[in-house]
């Protein structure tokens, strides 16, 4: 592979010659603040830009301008958003729980910062490579709904407690999906640790790779795990709980200023988190599409798929209506969880299967005749009416 | 001991004993949270990286949040009118103080003092999975059927008796 | 005093705290709370000695810990469930006030 090592290793590399002037006593700590500074830093930036890009882009669908006013085309809107934030006043209602008012979006925050460790962002490059990654990655965020409880209780008011009420029960429902659909995933590749199922899928036979999206089973758990992402992050057509028009910002009404931006923050840094995961699972990680275009670096892999997949999300955001709780709920429970099972099973099916054109077509039809079978069997009918037609007498 | 072990274990006391005194019950519970997760910390620095990232995962994200719907649907939450400790709290504070001094006074004196340690067992979750499947298989299978039944049951207990229509 | 001695006294003090709030709260939920607290000390007790003791590969520690877990779970959601259907029927999760089988 011809892989111009330097540059695709350059943060490594970087860090073990910052490393070599600091004595051997102070070396485990300050390798470790070298390691984080770089995710606490990149991160939030990602984030500033993903608001003005779905401003810009929610605009666009919906047949309008985005903010175009700070800066050229609008792209620093960010900046004005942060300043605004920062200054305004921050309201706590008399009545709220005024400890738990404010630890609230700090532990949003400190938990969806925490996911990012497990994730490989280049070769060589993950924070901690745990041999339970994937199973860490989980335990984190689980801290979340319980910051999203605790924020809707504090406030002491009853829009945010069925806001966050709602969002728990979501929140619940979903993780077994997501979990089940990433159960595959480690079934495949044997092992718990992300660098692992990276590196197992980023070898190529001919020119293509060997991402696991590339199996019906991958297909099917990616887009089971999308959608159990998009519920995770509350996120439209998801976002009952947040909804604008319906319950006014639910949870985080009763914050303003730079705590209401802690918890914009932490939504979206869930998501990003989420989306890596993604890519770590089932889209090769930072492995790149042909074999031929390995000599861009692994990081920039990485970045684009993950930008590819926040399109995604704003796409999915402006076009899909927003789904009602018992609609949610009933997807969650009596469409994803079986969907889920059965694509545990035939990717059990396609290992023991010899390779082939009948395994294609065994595992195919074992997915899509169920899912069209479900979906058809759960749609509710409703029987048209003759239309009538009651005047004024 | 270690000043991390010192760190964790201060954590966890603090939070369990906030848990049990304060007179708020979502103050309980999340105070219960913080303990867990000390917990947690201690089973990662025992080297059982498995076991705490389920215990984070279990109590943390299911069992906490159980019990917070609970005493939101039981109308405890807020300010408790009455007296949070019942009539009887000295005499269990008593037995509580008696059973720690019992075993405090067993763990000193059987134990002997020795500054040994074992080298650490490196344990992966792959050595886990295959005990799982073989060893320890029955108990496994027995888990499933016993959280079936725990589920089924939850359900049935809560769930509210179907109105007669008259 | 030995790592040892130190998880272990650690586990007791847990124990009597959870045993202490089982034996003085009013609320019955806190006391359920109490239950899984004996049950995580007990747990604690499990890992240390699969630690320090003579045999850590035999996983037997661990495996046990893992199926306390799981099974504090399930009680703690069948306990809840009795507690709401009790609170149901009294209107109340007092404990000093449930103190007789009638009704």
């Amino acid at each position: 592979m011809i892989v111009p090592d330097t540059v695709d290793q350059i943060f490594v590399l970087s860090k073990h010659w910052l490393l070599g002037y600091v004595p051997t006593a102070l070396q485990p700590i300050v390798s470790a603040i070298l390691s984080v500074a770089p995710v606490l830093v990149v991160f939030p930036l990602l984030f500033a830009i993903t608001t003005v890009l779905e401003r810009k882009g929610l605009g666009r669908i919906q047949n309008r301008y985005g903010p175009n006013r700070v800066g050229p085309y609008g792209f620093s809107q960010p900046i004005a958003d942060g300043i605004k934030s920062l200054t305004k006043e921050d309201i706590v209602p008399r009545s709220a729980d005024q400890v738990v008012h404010l630890l609230a979006p700090l532990l949003l925050v400190m938990a969806a910062f925490l996911a990012y460790a497990v994730l490989p962002i280049g070769r060589n490059m993950v924070l901690t490579n745990l041999n339970a990654g994937v199973l860490f990655f989980f335990a984190v965020g689980s801290m979340v709904e319980l910051a999203v409880f605790m924020a809707g209780w504090s406030s002491r008011s009853k829009y945010s407690l069925l806001g966050a009420m709602r969002a728990v029960a979501q929140m619940i429902s979903y993780e077994v999906p997501l979990v089940l659909a990433s159960i595959v995933v480690i079934m495949a590749s044997g092992s718990l640790s992300t660098v692992a199922i990276v590196n197992l899928q980023a070898s190529y036979t001919s020119i293509w790779p060997h991402w696991f999206i590339f199996t019906p089973w991958g297909f099917t758990g990616f887009v089971l795990f999308m959608i159990a992402a998009t519920a995770e992050s509350n996120r439209s057509p998801f976002d009952l709980p947040e909804g604008e028009s319906e319950i006014i910002a639910g949870y985080y009404i009763e914050y303003s200023g730079f705590k209401f931006a802690l918890f914009f923050l932490g939504e979206y840094l869930g998501m990003f988190a989420t989306s890596g995961l993604a890519i770590t699972l089932f889209l090769g990680g930072w492995a790149a599409p042909f074999s031929f275009l390995t000599w861009i670096p692994s990081y920039i892999w990485f970045f684009a798929k993950l930008l590819a997949l926040i399109c995604v999300f704003i796409w999915i955001r402006g076009t899909l209506p927003r789904l009602r709780m018992d609609q949610l709920m009933g997807l969650a429970w009596k469409f994803m969880l079986p969907m889920t099972l059965l694509n545990i099973f035939t990717a059990g099916v396609w290992h023991f299967m010899p390779s082939g054109f009948t395994r294609w077509l065994v595992c195919t039809s074992l997915l899509i005749v169920p899912c069209l079978l479900l979906s058809r069997g759960l749609k509710q009918r409703k029987k048209l009416q003759i239309r009538t037609y009651r005047f004024a007498e | 001991m270690t000043l991390f072990f010192l760190i964790a274990a201060a954590l966890t006391i603090a939070g369990t004993a906030a848990a049990m005194s304060l007179r708020n019950p979502i103050h309980c519970i999340l105070s219960l949270t913080l303990g867990l997760v000390g917990l947690a910390v201690l089973y990662l620095q025992l080297g059982a990286q498995f076991v705490g990232f389920t215990q984070v995962l279990v109590y943390v994200g299911a069992v906490a949040i159980l019990a917070v719907f609970a005493i939101m649907m039981t109308r405890s939450a807020g300010s408790p009118q009455q007296p949070a400790f019942s009539r009887s709290w000295l005499s269990g504070s008593a037995v509580a103080v008696v059973v720690f001094a019992v075993l405090a006074w067993a763990i000193s004196s059987a134990l002997p003092s020795t500054k040994i340690v074992p080298p650490q067992p490196a344990v992966s979750v792959n050595q886990i999975g295959d005990a799982l499947m073989h060893k320890f298989a029955l108990p496994l299978e027995i888990i499933g059927l016993l959280l079936t039944a725990a589920l089924i049951g939850a359900v049935i207990v809560a769930m509210p008796e179907r109105r007669e229509t008259p | 005093m030995s790592p040892l001695n130190a998880y272990l006294l650690l586990s007791a003090l847990l124990f009597s705290i959870g045993l202490a709030g089982v034996l003085t709260r009013r609320n019955a939920i806190l006391v359920l709370i109490g239950i899984e607290l004996m049950l995580n000390a007990a747990n604690l007790n499990f890992i240390a000695f699969w630690r320090y003791g003579p045999n850590p590969a035999a996983l037997t520690g661990i495996m046990f810990a893992i199926f306390s877990i799981a099974i504090a779970a399930a009680e703690a959601a069948v306990g809840l469930g009795i507690i709401l259907a009790v609170y149901r029927h009294t209107k109340t999760t007092d404990l000093d006030q449930l103190n007789s089988m009638k009704g």
